[in-house]
């Protein structure tokens, strides 16, 4: 057992790809051909979306957007785990994730261009909307997972939430209930060292946030963040020890957060460039591309025509986003219960005709 | 169809094990639920029925019974939560207002969240600090959360099941005051009043007095004395505080002329704000007095000593209604 080997009260992490791509060969997970492109291609995908986005958010065709840069391996990591039908809960910095297991990109660029239809998320696992209050999505993960429990079905969910998350009394309540109940849910906890400005080391007194397991009775690893083999290595043991029955894992993917914590933050005002240069030269994606080329699978001509391809899918998801009808006045109402109250069709009515008049709507 | 009389402890049993019955995907969560059957013995005895797995005895922790039932819900199951007071549910409020309330919205319909979340609410029985609490107004203000309470035992097994079978969250105030006191007969089997209705207690033609949940009782005994001086109320149970049935009190103003809206919550920003402004939006020429509102003052609910400088007494109401008539 991993959990067993890298005990996070030791301060052990466990690392299988170093910054430089040399791979534990004891370490080193089984996993075909196909599924290593394919992770590989979605963290460059991912890489090329998310650069896209702050640009559309700089032009004005997006909204504020937290960038993923730097966190592609933890986000898809954990989720090359997943099999068809398992859950993902998640917050909002794990694009990669949704766009591993099939959830289109458009409707993720839809959602942060202030449009309800890009939380509808369909793909080939069952994802929750994203959940800004921090925190407060982790006990919906724990309820699902109960539920999954409950009728007898072999399923995992993956929840994601950050280090600042740590702190929200949500944290507790979601890991408490979980461990208690011996649900099948793996927490991965993105320790990117920042919520917005506050430096992990402020965000709590324990050394590590794998530790924290610990009290809620069950097991905890700490994983080099950047190294997609060992988040992916860790996930599998927890997400089949979930299906086994036997409960939850904590994991803390050791990261960084290259870009701002969304567009409309500066973290020049609390981080020092040295620290940015150090964690740029730990690329997830530099490292995961030197092991795949070594392995014999992936190639300099390879990774310029992905490289292209995923530039022009995105921006076809980007028209396609862009060209989605804007929600009309009905579509504000409707969906605030299931049938519309009377007092409500008449507010409906009164806003038809109290509006100022626009050109859609 | 088999009667039985009963109080509303019993009623709400009743409901919930005729609706775990009936669908295996209900489950009921909260602390102290199963051992115990709930702090009220609401839910005495159906942990031997439907096991552990179906009575989630959890964890003491309010976010975590609200968020885990979002979540159960969103797995298929149709979570019946209980906050053991009214009082204690504020650490669950984000996940009512953020997640909640507005899961259907956010996803545009593909999730819906059907949700109970059962809380023993109101003052009068002298209970501890914090006990006593009756904030409907600031879940009432909350889109696309629903907001039911029931007066009598017969009237919480109906707008129960209703509610457990609604496809929205629904936070299900159960007057602790009302508890025990009152017994009447209830049906065994399928009974369901639908959320969204006011009742009409009392046919009457002078003034409309609006109440709900435990007010009720203290209105009919006003009404009896209201009755010998030879004042006819026209009384409506509210039932369903959001999304509230303003037509029904819109249609009883227009023929009586004045209204007393009766509620032991604090006055500013209570229901009654919301309902005196509806009736001068849409009655205020068939007034012919103000809107009068009988409520608590704007202070903490005093320990039980204090209590009655704040419970709301049938002599207040009959002094509402008094001012009413002689404006």
């Amino acid at each position: 057992m991993l959990t067993d080997d890298f005990d996070p009260l030791q301060g052990r992490m466990l690392s299988i790809l170093d910054k430089d791509g040399n791979v534990d060969k004891g370490l080193e997970p089984k996993l075909e051909e196909e599924r290593l492109l394919h992770a590989y291609r979605t963290m460059v995908l991912t890489r090329v979306a998310d650069d896209k986005a702050v640009r559309l958010q700089r032009q004005g065709r997006l909204g504020a957007y937290p960038p993923s840069r730097g966190q592609e391996a933890s986000q898809i990591g954990p989720a090359l785990a997943l099999e068809k039908g398992d859950w993902v809960v998640w917050a909002f910095r794990e694009m990669g994730a949704l766009l591993l297991r099939g959830v289109p990109l458009w409707r993720l660029y839809l959602y942060w261009m202030g449009n309800e239809e890009g939380s509808i998320l369909e793909g080939e696992v069952k994802a929750t909307p994203s959940a800004v209050p921090v925190g407060s999505q982790i006990p919906h993960a724990s309820g699902i997972s109960y539920a999954i429990k409950y009728r007898k079905e072999a399923k995992a969910v993956l929840c994601y939430f950050g280090d600042g998350a740590t702190s929200e009394g949500d944290f507790h309540e979601g890991l408490n209930f979980a461990g208690t109940m011996r649900t099948p849910v793996v927490f991965l906890c993105q320790n990117n060292q920042y919520a917005i400005s506050l430096p992990r080391k402020l965000q709590t007194a324990s050394p590590t946030l794998a530790q924290k397991a610990c009290a809620y009775g069950f097991k905890g690893i700490l994983v080099d963040g950047n190294d997609v083999l060992a988040l992916y290595a860790a996930a599998k043991e927890a997400v089949d020890r979930a299906r086994r029955g036997e409960g939850p894992t904590l994991i803390e993917s050791f990261t960084y957060r290259i870009g701002d914590h969304t567009t409309s933050d500066d973290a020049t005002r609390y981080r020092l460039a040295e620290e940015t240069a150090y964690w740029t030269a730990r690329d997830p994606i530099d490292r995961f591309r030197t092991y795949l080329v070594r392995k014999g699978i992936w190639d300099g001509s390879k990774d310029k025509a992905w490289l292209e391809e995923a530039s022009r899918l995105v921006e076809e998801e980007v028209r396609k986003a862009e060209g989605h009808a804007p929600p009309k006045v009905d579509d504000a109402f409707l969906h605030t219960y299931a049938q519309m109250p009377e007092d409500l069709k008449e507010q409906l009515e009164f806003m038809r005709g109290d509006l100022p008049s626009r050109k859609e709507g | 169809m088999s009667m039985a009389v009963m109080n509303m402890v019993q009623s709400i049993n009743l409901a919930l094990r005729e609706e775990m019955d009936r669908d295996p995907s209900v489950v009921c969560l909260g602390e102290d639920v199963g051992v115990d059957g709930g702090v009220f013995r609401v839910t005495e005895g159906l942990l031997e029925r439907f096991g552990k797995e179906r009575m989630i005895d959890t964890p003491l922790a309010e976010s975590a019974i609200v968020g885990t039932a979002i979540g159960m819900a969103m797995g298929g199951l149709r979570p019946v939560a209980e906050i053991q007071f009214m009082g204690f549910i504020y650490p669950a409020y984000q996940q009512l207002v953020s997640h909640a309330a507005r899961m259907r919205n956010r996803t545009r319909g593909k999730i819906s969240l059907p949700i109970v979340i059962r809380t023993p609410y109101g003052a009068g029985v002298k209970a501890l600090e914090h006990h006593s609490e009756s904030t409907e107004a600031v879940f009432c203000h909350i889109p696309g959360l629903k907001v039911v309470a029931p007066s009598t035992p017969l009237e919480a097994k109906g707008l129960l099941t209703s509610s457990i079978r609604d496809p929205d969250p629904v936070l299900f105030l159960e007057p602790t005051r009302s508890y025990r006191s009152l017994k009447e007969e209830v049906p065994e089997g399928e009974y369901l009043i639908p959320l969204g209705k006011a009742r009409k207690v009392r046919e009457g033609k002078d003034v409309t007095i609006v109440g709900w949940g435990a007010m009720m009782p203290v209105i009919q005994k006003a009404v009896d004395s209201l009755e010998k001086e030879g004042v006819s109320p026209d009384v409506l149970d509210m039932r369903t505080l959001s999304p509230m049935d303003h037509a029904s009190i819109i249609e009883s103003v227009k023929r009586t002329g004045r209204c007393v809206v009766v509620h032991e919550a604090p006055r500013n920003c209570g229901l009654g704000a919301e309902i005196s402004a509806r009736i001068m939006e849409r009655a205020l020429l068939s007034l012919q007095a103000p809107v009068e509102r009988v409520t608590a003052p704007d202070i903490t609910v005093p320990l039980p000593k204090g209590e009655h400088y704040y419970y709301i007494s049938p002599e207040r109401v009959v002094n509402g209604v008094k001012r009413a008539m002689s404006f």
